[in-house]
Order: C-alpha cells, then sequence, then structure tokens
C-alpha cells in the first residue's frame, strides 16, 4: 500500500461504517414506515460505497460491479415499497 | 492488499477524494438521524447520493486510471446510475409519505393537480 492509502481507506471503511450505524439506528427507530423506506434506501447508498472501498483496499474490480448490482437491487427495492406505500400495493 | 506503484500525486488524489466521500456520507446520515420531521429528513440523503458517491466514484476512476495505465470509465456507471435513479426513488417515497400524511389529516399541503373535496381523503 502506498503511505496515504494505508491510512486513508481503513479511516474511510471507519466512517463508513459509522453510517451505516445511524442509518440502520434509524431504521429501527423511525416513527412511520416512510422513515424505515428512507433509511434502508441510506443503507444500501453507504453499503454501496463500502463495496466501492472495499474495491479500492483489494484493488479487483469485480467489487465495482457487485456495487453496480447493489444500486440496481436499491432502486427496485425503494421503488417498490414506496409504491406499497403509497397503493397498497406493488403492481396493480 | 494491492496498491503498490501508485505515484504520490494519485495516492494523495485518491486518499483525498474517498475520504471526503466518507465524511459525506456520514454527514448525511447523520442529517437523517437528527433532523426532527420525515419531509426534512428526506433531503439528507442527497448528500449521499451526489457527494459521497460522486467523490468514491472519482477516486476509483483515478486508481484504475493510473494503476492500469488507461483510462478505466467503468466506475462512474454506478454515479450515472445512482444520478438517474434516486430521484425517482426520492419522488416515489415523498408523494407515499404526503399521501399517508394527508389521510392520517396532518396539516400538509393539498394536492394541486385535483381539487379534492375536504374531507376525501385522497385517491
Amino acid at each position: 500500500m502506498t503511505p496515504m492509502l494505508s491510512w486513508a481507506l481503513p479511516l474511510a471503511l471507519l466512517l463508513l461504517v459509522l453510517a451505516m450505524a445511524l442509518a440502520l439506528l434509524r431504521l429501527l427507530k423511525g416513527p412511520s414506515a416512510q422513515d424505515r423506506v428512507l433509511a434502508l434506501d441510506t443503507l444500501y447508498l453507504n453499503g454501496l460505497l463500502v463495496m466501492l472501498v472495499l474495491g479500492l483496499v483489494y484493488g479487483s474490480r469485480h467489487y465495482v460491479e457487485a456495487a453496480l448490482l447493489a444500486a440496481l437491487l436499491g432502486f427496485v427495492s425503494t421503488t417498490a415499497m414506496a409504491k406499497f406505500l403509497l397503493r397498497g400495493e406493488v403492481i396493480e | 492488499m494491492t496498491g503498490a506503484g501508485l505515484p504520490w500525486w494519485a495516492d494523495w488524489l485518491v486518499g483525498t477524494l474517498v475520504l471526503a466521500g466518507a465524511v459525506l456520507a456520514l454527514l448525511g446520515s447523520w442529517g437523517l438521524l437528527r433532523l426532527p420531521s420525515f419531509f426534512e429528513r428526506v433531503h439528507a440523503p442527497a448528500v449521499i447520493a451526489t457527494g459521497a458517491c460522486w467523490c468514491v466514484v472519482l477516486g476509483t476512476v483515478v486508481f484504475f486510471s493510473v494503476r492500469q495505465g488507461e483510462l478505466a470509465v467503468f466506475a462512474l456507471l454506478i454515479a450515472l446510475f445512482i444520478a438517474i435513479t434516486v430521484p425517482i426513488s426520492t419522488i416515489f417515497l415523498m408523494r407515499a409519505g404526503l399521501f399517508r400524511a394527508r389521510q392520517q389529516g396532518q396539516d400538509v399541503p393539498p394536492h394541486v393537480s385535483r381539487a379534492a373535496p375536504p374531507g376525501n381523503g385522497g385517491s
């Protein structure tokens, strides 16, 4: 590892895990259903960033493709849950 | 662990971008936890979808480009995809929140598209 990345990447991972913990707290405590869906969406985004940083740590491109997959799944699940909250069913 | 052979300026640039992205992500999540109502909280994760995501993706692009010696733009796909999809899901979530707030009789703005009579409770 190069001098700065050897401490910057673990520190970034630590900050991202802290961010995921905050989103998880909101997910557990959120007073309404839409708060929980929003927290889940934030959790997905943070997980995607963790995957990108892990790709830098291991120097592998496969993590980037996994992050793209996570972005896709996060969008579909958030939209489906928002549609469910709006209409009471996902596909009419 | 790889990453050896990166010149000092790429090392510095990637480290700064990734750290900035992580700090922005922490700020966005903290705002999500801290803001008082749903309609304020829905703004906070936007800083993750724009600032944090673009910073980390640009860091990834610089890292792989310098290491492979050729332009590696595949990571930009993620930032573009996020930039397209996150506004859509946020608008859906926002409308669901407005709908549920109207159903519970909270003080939110009424429908603009149709002149609903009072007490109708939405569609």
